[in-house]
């Protein structure tokens, strides 16, 4: 047998688990549909002489440790920008940067909260953040691994001490909403922190589990280093593209344009692959990077699984709520109040929590936000390299736009786009006169450009149900499957999406660990 | 299909008459009615005795039509099934019929049932519980086409001895070449009726399968043509005397749907229900596969066993230990009965590990209430094959028409 595994998908969790298992010495092939590496992190045009990172934007959570590991700086990551600022829109005029100096001269009590307040969820995030790089413990029929991986979470939060273990196990079931109305005064600070708990999920900073969501990213940002937001020269692509080159150094064999029509089985074992061309590869191990109703329903087929497993991957909600907005602009965007630094780094609007559940509301019955959150970057402050001389690029992820809109996107997406873009310029005066070209992804196309079932970036919403140890169901949650031989290596496993890595090593890590 | 239609109100009579219920009235004299899947049904029409003797020297005739019907169809119905149940489908034969048992992904049993091949593409599934969320889910990924069909197909099972030649004498020509198992179609005067050579009984018998508008005439023609062979309609509590000489499982008597159990340890594998010969590990995945290859290879932690027990007395619910002392219970008797033909003390008990081992030591706690004073009795069970009754006249071919 040629290969020894077969990674499906060269999304940067596939390509992760690719460096990891080559490293140790497995000859691995990776294929990806698509005619370039990457998944959702990747960079490309989306108008003459403009390029985009098409759909994550931001690198915030993939750890230090991992990159120097895989050495992918001298596999030609660099970065246009690091430790970005991020900065509150305000209607007034006055963005807000989120630190607690600046926060203070605008509201002294939440000045002084917010330090307490962002140091206290890092400690929690820091208890939590083992849990992220661990291989989940089985709660039934789990052996001696598995205990342990359990009693060494409970010693991380009784180590917390009494006081902040008793806060971190109130706030956890909590909504947003009411955390952050009883820390803070302010409506653009408390919106801002909101936003970040909501981000890329499928419900509103009321909705049960958003504290959750809030400690999770924050865990993330906290294991990828202390000044985590940074923009890869060149887009996210840039991301891939190293990992790539890292992996292809280690000995592993990328094919692009190589769609895997069937994930073969025999005998109950996974076999190989089957392409949509009919070709057949073989492989003892095949690891999925596509999301977990793709590999399951799609890629396996449910003949070879159980009814109960198949009823739990079908139940997995995977919804997505987040557009994505390419303007190409002639001239730079000109927010009011806002300096270079400012318009380099990360551009929040949300300037309340209720602005946010507002925007929220309309989505439980298929409708868009009328006036929609969200989060702003314009990369060619930082890296010209993406547009022509003088000219600039605007990518927002839109939130919220139902994956399943109630008229269909045919109809919606032009309203979506005009109300994005009066969004932004309730900020950014005479923002429509600059815009040379317009793309916008709904959930729609965002599921059918990246592969992601419901145009979800986490491939599942990652809420209590669908968490560590029952991410994405129980019977696939330590990244192996009901099939001998399958695993699963995408954002659909613990610990989820964003551009963070640690579910392709974790999975890699698993498994090693089988084979050996 | 038409539907047949229950002329009053549902909030008025919120359990279901089959279409024969009109018919049975007049034989029914104790009013002993139960309940069975939303219908109402007979459990003694006049006696037990003699209806369990129409079982075993002449004709009986049980309305079968609360058995919960499905109708699977599509392209992909064989490979469905053959996913769905532990038997391998692919192997019945179009006009073949399979009894069989369906698990959960733990290998546990959901139901048992039979499996009707009406033609290529074309199931029926019969089952003692509702399925259809199951059966639904179960249809994720596969083309297949699933529906209830209960309410459209009305069903007598007509078993004993003389119940070939009762069909010959409705003019049913060649229904004794049927062998067991089969399926015959058969045209009544214009009307369609569908013949199986299956039952509860382990006894000659047929089930008949009919439009239930057709349900009523045809009921009367089939006592017309019965009389001079013993017809008599009968209720469930006769049919379940001759189940358990078949030796035949009864769900929630002998064990409980791994849907339906709440405590751990419950739930029955095919194999701890004697089930093994059900169970075909080698035509590919099926729900619950990967378990029962696990449990097989473990070893099984109780099973399902027959049982002789000395003397008379009923062995109802008993526990059963491995000594008379009863120092160590070893299982319970789920289903027990003083067998009036083969005149033995008979029952089915889930026996622990080792004990359903030929030679094992089984004692069985009998109470007996002597007008209100309970006597116990402690006495010997001795493991014993099943079934308990099989008459060559079940299997023969042609059947015996007299």
């Amino acid at each position: 047998m040629a290969y020894d595994c077969i990674i499906v998908g060269a999304g940067h969790n596939g390509l992760v688990c690719a460096n990891y298992l080559a490293r140790s010495g497995r000859k691995v092939l990776v294929l990806e549909a698509a005619d370039r590496v990457g998944g959702a992190a990747i960079t490309r045009d989306f108008a003459p002489g403009f390029r985009v990172s098409a759909c994550a934007h931001l690198l915030h959570q993939m750890p230090q440790a991992m990159i120097k590991e895989l050495d992918l700086a001298r596999h030609g990551l660099s970065f246009a920008a690091t430790a970005l600022p991020t900065h509150a829109l305000a209607l007034d005029g006055r963005p807000l940067r989120l630190d607690a100096r600046a926060i203070g001269l605008r509201s002294g009590a939440d000045g002084a909260a917010y330090g307490p307040f962002t140091e206290r969820l890092g400690k929690f995030a820091a208890a939590l953040l083992p849990a992220l790089q661990m291989v989940p413990p089985r709660l039934a029929n789990g052996g001696w691994s598995d205990r342990l991986g359990l009693v060494k979470l409970g010693w991380q939060i009784r180590s917390l001490g009494r006081t902040d273990m008793r806060e971190l196990l109130r706030i956890l079931g909590m909504n947003a909403y009411d955390l952050l109305e009883e820390q803070f005064e302010s409506d653009l600070v408390k919106g801002a922190l909101g936003f970040d708990a909501v981000l890329g999920s499928g419900f509103g900073p009321r909705s049960p589990g958003s504290v959750l969501t809030l400690l999770y990213r924050l865990a993330a940002q906290s294991a990828s280093g202390r000044e985590p937001l940074s923009q890869p020269q060149g887009g996210m692509g840039a991301v891939t593209d190293a990992l790539a080159a890292a992996a292809r150094a280690a000995g592993v064999e990328i094919r692009t344009g190589a769609a895997v029509a069937r994930i073969a089985v025999e005998n109950d074992k996974t076999s190989g692959v089957v392409l949509a061309d009919g070709a057949v590869i073989a492989a003892g191990t095949v690891i999925s990077n596509a999301d977990p109703r793709t590999t399951f329903l799609k890629l396996l087929g449910t003949e070879h699984l159980d009814t109960g497993f198949v009823r739990r991957i079908d139940h997995l909600r995977s919804r997505g709520l987040v557009a994505k907005l390419h303007l190409a602009l002639d001239g730079p965007p000109e927010f009011t109040g806002l300096d270079r630094v400012g318009l380099g780094g990360r551009l929040l609007v949300a300037p309340s929590l209720d602005y946010l559940e507002r925007a929220f509301n309309p989505t439980k019955y298929g409708e868009m936000s009328e006036a929609p959150a969200l989060e702003i970057t314009v990369p060619t402050v930082n890296d010209p390299s993406l547009a022509p001389a003088g000219q600039h690029v605007l990518s927002a992820l839109v939130q919220y736009a139902p994956y399943k809109f109630a008229a269909g996107w045919d109809v919606g997406k032009p309203r979506l786009t005009d109300r994005a873009i009066e969004a932004i310029e309730a900020y950014a005066p005479g923002l429509r006169r600059k815009i040379i070209a317009v793309e916008t992804l709904t959930p729609l196309d965002i599921e059918a450009e990246f592969g992601m079932t419901g145009g979800h970036w986490h491939h599942g919403e990652l809420a209590f149900d669908q968490f560590f140890m029952v991410r994405p169901v129980p019977g696939a949650a330590q990244y192996r499957t009901p099939v001998a031989g399958l695993f699963l290596c995408g954002a659909g496993s613990h610990p989820g999406g964003g551009v963070m890595g640690a579910a392709g090593r974790n999975a890699a890590r698993q498994i090693l660990k089988q084979a050996a | 299909m038409q539907t047949f239609a229950n002329p009053e109100p549902h909030y008025r009579r919120p359990l279901l008459r089959t279409p024969f219920a009109g018919r049975a009235e007049p034989f029914i004299q104790t009013d002993a009615y139960i309940q069975w899947s939303g219908y109402t049904t007979v459990d003694v029409f006049s006696s037990v005795e003699q209806e369990y003797f129409a079982i075993r020297n002449a004709c009986s005739v049980y309305d079968l039509t609360p058995m919960v019907k499905y109708r699977i169809a599509g392209p992909e119905a064989e490979r469905y099934l053959n996913r769905l149940v532990t038997r391998n489908i692919a192997k019945l034969k179009p006009g073949r019929v399979a009894y069989t048992v369906w698990c959960n992904d733990a290998g546990h049993v959901i139901d048992d049932g039979t499996v009707f091949r009406l033609g290529a593409t074309e199931f029926r599934l019969c089952t003692a519980e509702r399925q259809l969320d199951w059966l639904l889910d179960s249809a994720i990924g596969f083309d297949v086409e699933i529906a209830e069909v209960t309410e459209t197909i009305a069903a007598l099972s007509l078993q004993g001895p003389t119940s070939c030649a009762v069909l010959k004498a409705l003019g049913l020509a060649g229904v004794e070449r049927l062998k067991m198992f089969d399926i015959g179609r058969f045209d009544l005067d214009g009307m369609a009726l569908t013949v199986s050579r299956t039952g509860f009984t382990g006894d000659l018998g047929y089930e008949l399968w009919m439009d239930p508008v057709q349900a009523g005439a045809f009921w009367d023609r089939l006592m017309a043509a019965g009389r001079p062979h013993g017809i008599r309609p009968i209720g469930s509590a006769a049919l379940n005397m001759a189940r358990i000489e078949a030796g035949f499982l009864q769900i929630n008597v002998d064990f409980v749907s791994a849907e339906h159990t709440i405590r751990t340890g419950r739930d029955r594998s095919p194999f701890e229900l004697g089930l093994d010969w059900l169970v075909d590990l080698g035509k590919g995945h099926f729900n619950g596969r990967r378990a029962l290859l696990a449990e097989q290879a473990r070893g099984p932690r109780r099973r399902l066993v027959g049982l002789d027990i000395e003397g008379n007395k009923p062995a109802d619910h008993a526990l059963l230990y491995a000594e008379k002392s009863g120092k160590r219970q070893i299982g319970t008797v789920s289903s027990a009965l003083w067998s009036p033909t083969c005149k033995r003390n008979l029952a089915l008990a889930m026996l622990d590990a080792p004990y359903f081992e030929k030679g094992a030591e089984i004692w069985a706690e009998i109470y007996l209430n002597r007008e209100l004073v309970w006597e116990r009795r402690m006495v010997r069970a001795h493991l014993t094959d099943r079934p308990f009754f099989a008459p060559d006249r079940r299997k023969a071919v042609p059947a015996g028409d007299r």
